[in-house]
């Protein structure tokens, strides 16, 4: 199982937090901080694999990845494998990619809803059941359609109707 | 008309999730000044009754939860609100609220039963989608119970994008509510034979997790994984089948000779690095004794050692670690890459190869290994040079210093860590010192030799983490003094005006010992006096008593030493300082005025000399080590209520009374065990008996309290003669003699291993017992791996009748179960080109039999083609 995706910044700023079972706020961020203070002392080109037990409790593996600005944060348990986890990273990036083209800090700051969309379908309750980027697009761009048209239906009644009616 | 014209000037002019962000960003007040701006509009905007208003503001608050821990758990209503909006983006944004949010506490979480079951009808996939994602995350008994029925349908849909979903959800709705089981799992199993690569990862990965929880329940379908192991090449399903057989064959060891044959071939096969280490990690921890699957391992793991990859290289460590219990071999072959690894920069390749290195040490290369690491501590990082100093000072003391041959190397070693700049171990270091100078006996001298180094050194005294060494080489130097070259040096160090440094229970230590010392120098000048008197061979000589040649002169000397040291200090603020310095400085005052005075003090009858062989008396006993268990060893006597009448001590102790953990708890009965047997022995032994005062006011004390004591008599259980199977530390000390030469260990040993002492039992208790928390896990799975268990024989018997229907001769029902095998069995056969029938037919006939047992017992039927 998947215990929690992170994505900080290397100034340690969250981007976004998802942890897999309920956690109250402050734990949260008292783990965002955890993780983030042992990743930002590893020198680079080292391995991207961090035992973890410390701060998520026993059987916990941390698997991260440094892109840019920007680490991107698994923590999982003993039924996942640690390899495997580290592809996984790959395919929410390679969507992103895709989604806004050469994806930067800033599109993740600004996209917190979408980047959400991708996440969920490919991590579902902490289990993984997609690991096609295509496959997520898809469905993102389902999702997005889906979101534009039901504010499309709305606009109109909120802003012109309700003018009208004062 | 005001309300609802404020509602839509706040949806107009409300700031989206955007700008919020874009707010922040500006940073033009302080960050948690902005965000209690934007709380209070989020407070405001919330109770909106537009739904576009509400959700919105809960989107930002979302956002605030999760990246500036914003507490949300006040807005669960609203989500509740927002989640029921037919439009698409709400719902969304309610869901997202609802699983980061809520928890079995919730108070409002059962009112969102009905729309989630709603939502699970949608006709649209992505709003089953969000109703699906949101129970496997925050789905409680009551929630699981409910929408059981709507699960089970979706697990029928045709559209893959739900059916993996739902399959995925199963996982929770069968922890929360174990009923579901009887439900769902026959179409959950149905999937396993899916060709639909991402359904079967689906299912796989929930059978992994349920295995993970109870292998057993899950041993009936072994067959299907069997095949999915054998057919599928897609490594992420590979995978969790691998962990899933890993955790099979903990239960059911015969599975392992099965799959090690297909493990080793995708081995040989995949270029795929994740699944080669999955298989690798499954042979080494489940298949260990599968020797050719176990060398082909090794040879994987030695090629991810010498990849450039450091993932790979940790990885490759890690699976050496779980082989070297059993193959130490696996780990010699690669030693050379093990040490290298100890300089990598990676601090994780680093510390696997630590722990790896000192898995292979034993008597032979064990001051080998010891040097090596020395080195690399010296040139470490603090965090990794600590752990070196750990890991080699635990490995040498495992099992009362089992692979310690030669005391006196390691007690130099000791020495030598205290001097490694980083060194934070310093706790760890006095235990053992002075453990080693209770159990062995041989390496006392060296132990002094070691202690007078490290006290002299004045880089010491000033580093906090090295103070606890201190105090070992403190006590040593005062215990072991027979052995001391120049007690008067010793004196001098312990009395150093640098000690003021050390903080007062450590100053105690010296100024005790530097008390021990004095004694031991008057002693000795009184006997050798003696001796050259009367020419009789005393009993009493130490193996340096000629060496310390006392005169008259450097006694008077010595005390005036010890007294010009400590007067200063009779006045400190410590207690145990001040009374340590005043119990001296009283003896001196006692013996001084005879110093002063006579020059012939080898008279018995002078004052000087009967303190000295009292106090020699006091300090004579030898310290042994004390097993942690001793306690326990004293057995109750009759006519003592242990479990009455403590309700009174509560009001004699008072607040005192708090719950000490257990680990400290015997620590302290051991060591007031050791010093009542030591008084009482003292008692015994030396004739002068405490003042007479002091027994009244005891014999008193004992009457009053009298419950709580044990009966004087059997205070001590050697002295009236009851059998006791525990030998005294010190008697055993004492009575140990010379391991006899023993040829077959060690024969090029130029140096024999010195006795140490080792209590049978006791030793390893130090550490409490930490099994325990297992149980409670299985507890806790118990209800689920049962409804497990019963729905897979519900299914293999509707199978039977299944068959039985179709089938005309169905009187050999038994068969069914290896005659479903056999039909797999068969086309594994083509492909082997039919080898080994003879065995297989008579493995069959095997099976058969166990089949009728396991059915007649109505236990759940293990396949048996596969053990």
């Amino acid at each position: 199982m998947i215990k929690a995706v992170m994505m900080m910044n290397t100034q340690g700023k969250p981007r976004l937090a998802k942890f897999y079972n309920y956690m109250p706020v402050e734990k949260q961020q008292e783990l965002i901080r955890g993780v983030f203070s042992v990743l930002c002392s590893r020198p680079e080109n080292v391995s991207n694999f961090l035992e973890i037990d410390s701060l998520f409790g026993p059987d916990s593996r941390l698997v991260y990845k440094h892109y840019a600005t920007l680490y991107f944060v698994l923590v999982f348990d003993g039924s996942e494998n640690e390899l495997a986890m580290l592809d996984l990273i790959q395919v929410p990036v390679e969507t992103l990619d895709k989604c806004f083209s050469n994806v930067c800090e800033l599109d993740i700051v600004f996209n917190y809803s979408k980047m959400h969309a991708v996440l969920d379908e490919i991590v579902f309750g902490g289990q993984v059941l997609e690991t096609s980027s295509a496959e997520v697009m898809k469905a993102v761009e389902e999702i997005s359609k889906l979101e534009a048209a039901s504010n499309s239906i709305s606009l109109v009644p909120k802003s012109v109707s309700g003018w009208r009616g004062r | 008309m005001s309300s609802s014209s404020t509602s839509i000037m706040d949806n107009l002019f409300q700031r989206s999730l955007e700008d919020l962000i874009k707010g922040f960003r500006l940073q033009l007040l302080g960050e948690s000044n902005f965000i209690s701006r934007a709380l209070e509009e989020i407070r405001r905007e919330i109770k909106v009754t537009d739904l576009s208003t509400k959700s919105t503001a809960l989107h930002k608050l979302s956002y605030l939860a999760a990246l500036h821990g914003v507490d949300m758990s006040w807005a669960a209503f609203h989500a509740v609100e927002v989640v029921s909006s037919p439009r698409f983006q709400h719902k969304r944004i309610g869901y997202e609220a609802i699983t980061q949010s809520f928890h079995e506490q919730t108070s409002v979480l059962l009112l969102i039963t009905n729309q989630v079951r709603k939502d699970l009808n949608s006709a649209n996939e992505y709003e089953v989608s969000l109703a699906l994602e949101c129970l496997s995350r925050i789905g409680t008994h009551d929630l699981a119970r409910d929408l059981t029925p709507e699960v089970f349908t979706l697990l029928g849909s045709s559209k893959a994008f739900v059916k993996k979903k739902a399959i995925g959800v199963v996982l929770r709705v069968f922890e929360k509510y174990p009923d579901a089981v009887k439900v769902c799992f026959k179409r959950l199993v149905e999937n396993l034979e899916s060709s639909d690569p991402q359904i079967l990862s689906a299912v796989v990965g929930v059978f992994c997790e349920l295995a993970t929880r109870d292998p057993g329940s899950c041993l009936p379908l072994a067959p299907e994984l069997y095949k999915v192991l054998v057919d599928s090449r897609n490594n992420w399903v590979l995978i969790k089948v691998l962990k899933i057989f890993a955790k099979l064959a903990s239960v059911e060891p015969r599975l392992g000779k099965k799959v090690a044959e297909p493990i080793c071939e995708h081995m040989r096969r995949t270029v795929a690095k994740s699944l080669v280490f999955e298989c690798v990690r499954t042979v080494v921890s489940s298949l260990s004794d599968h020797e050719a699957a176990v060398k082909l391992a090794v040879a994987k793991i030695r090629e991810f050692l010498v990849e450039d990859d450091p993932n790979l290289k940790y990885l490759g460590l890690n699976a050496l670690s779980i082989v070297a219990p059993k193959h130490l071999w696996a780990v010699l072959e690669n030693k050379e890459a093990v040490v290298k690894a100890l300089s990598d920069e990676d601090p994780n390749v680093k510390l696997e190869a630590l722990h790896l290195l000192m898995s292979m040490v034993n008597e032979d290369n064990v001051s080998e290994i010891s040097r090596i690491l020395m080195n690399y501590a010296l040139k470490s990082d603090p965090f990794f040079c600590n752990e070196i100093i750990f890991s080699v000072l635990s490995a040498c003391s495992r099992n009362a210093y089992e692979i310690i041959v030669d005391f006196d190397w390691y007690v130099s070693l000791l020495g030598e860590m205290a001097r490694i700049p980083h060194c934070q171990r310093g706790e760890e270091i006095e235990h053992q010192l002075i453990d080693i100078g209770m159990r062995v006996r041989d390496a006392r001298p060296q132990l002094v030799r070691v202690s007078w180094a490290l006290l002299i050194d004045p880089a010491l005294l000033g580093n906090l983490f090295l103070h606890p060494i201190l105090s070992a080489a403190a006590w040593i130097s005062g215990e072991y003094v027979e052995f001391c070259k120049n007690p008067y040096e010793t004196v001098e160090v312990l009395l150093q005006p640098r000690t003021g440094l050390l903080p007062p229970s450590i100053r105690a230590v010296y100024i005790h010992s530097a008390f021990k010392v004095l004694i031991f120098c008057l002693r000795s000048y009184f006997s050798a006096e003696e001796s050259t008197l009367s020419f009789s061979a005393q009993e009493f000589s130490s193996a340096s008593s000629s060496m310390n040649a006392f005169t008259y002169e450097s006694i008077l000397n010595l005390v005036n030493v010890i007294e010009l040291g400590l007067v200063p200090l009779s006045g400190t603020h410590d207690v145990e300082v001040q009374e340590r310095t005043k119990n001296v400085l009283g003896f001196i005052g006692m013996i001084k005025q005879d110093l002063a005075e006579k020059l012939n003090l080898q008279d018995s009858e002078t004052e000087v000399f009967r303190v000295t062989a009292f106090m020699e008396d006091v300090f004579s006993e030898e310290l042994g080590p004390v097993s942690a268990t001793a306690q326990d060893k004293v057995c109750v006597p009759g006519g003592l209520e242990l479990k009455e009448n403590l309700g009174d001590l509560e009001e004699i102790c008072g607040e005192f009374l708090k719950p000490v953990d257990s680990v400290s708890y015997t620590d302290k009965i051991s060591f007031s065990v050791s010093k009542l047997r030591i008084r009482d022995q003292q008692e015994a032994s030396s004739s002068s008996s405490p003042p007479h005062e002091a027994s009244s006011l005891l014999a008193e004390h004992r009457k009053r309290h009298g419950m709580y004591y044990l009966p004087s008599q059997k205070d001590d259980p050697d002295s009236n003669g009851t059998p006791n199977d525990y030998p005294l530390a010190n008697e055993l000390a004492n009575e140990i003699s010379p391991d006899p030469f023993n040829p077959k260990k060690k024969p090029n040993q130029s140096k024999q291993r010195p006795v140490v002492v080792k209590l049978e039992e006791g030793d390893e208790s130090r550490n409490p017992p930490q099994a325990k928390s297992n149980i409670e896990t299985v507890n806790d799975d118990e209800s689920l791996s049962r409804a497990i268990q019963s729905a897979l024989l519900v299914k293999n018997k509707g199978k039977e009748k299944d068959k039985s229907e179709t089938n005309p001769n169905s009187g050999q029902q038994e068969k069914e179960e290896s005659s479903r095998i056999e039909d797999h069995q068969n086309s594994e056969k083509k492909k082997k080109k039919k080898k080994k029938k003879n065995g297989e037919r008579s493995s069959k006939h095997k099976s058969r039999g166990r089949n009728e047992v396991a059915s007649a017992s109505e236990q759940v039927i293990i396949p048996d083609y596969l053990l």
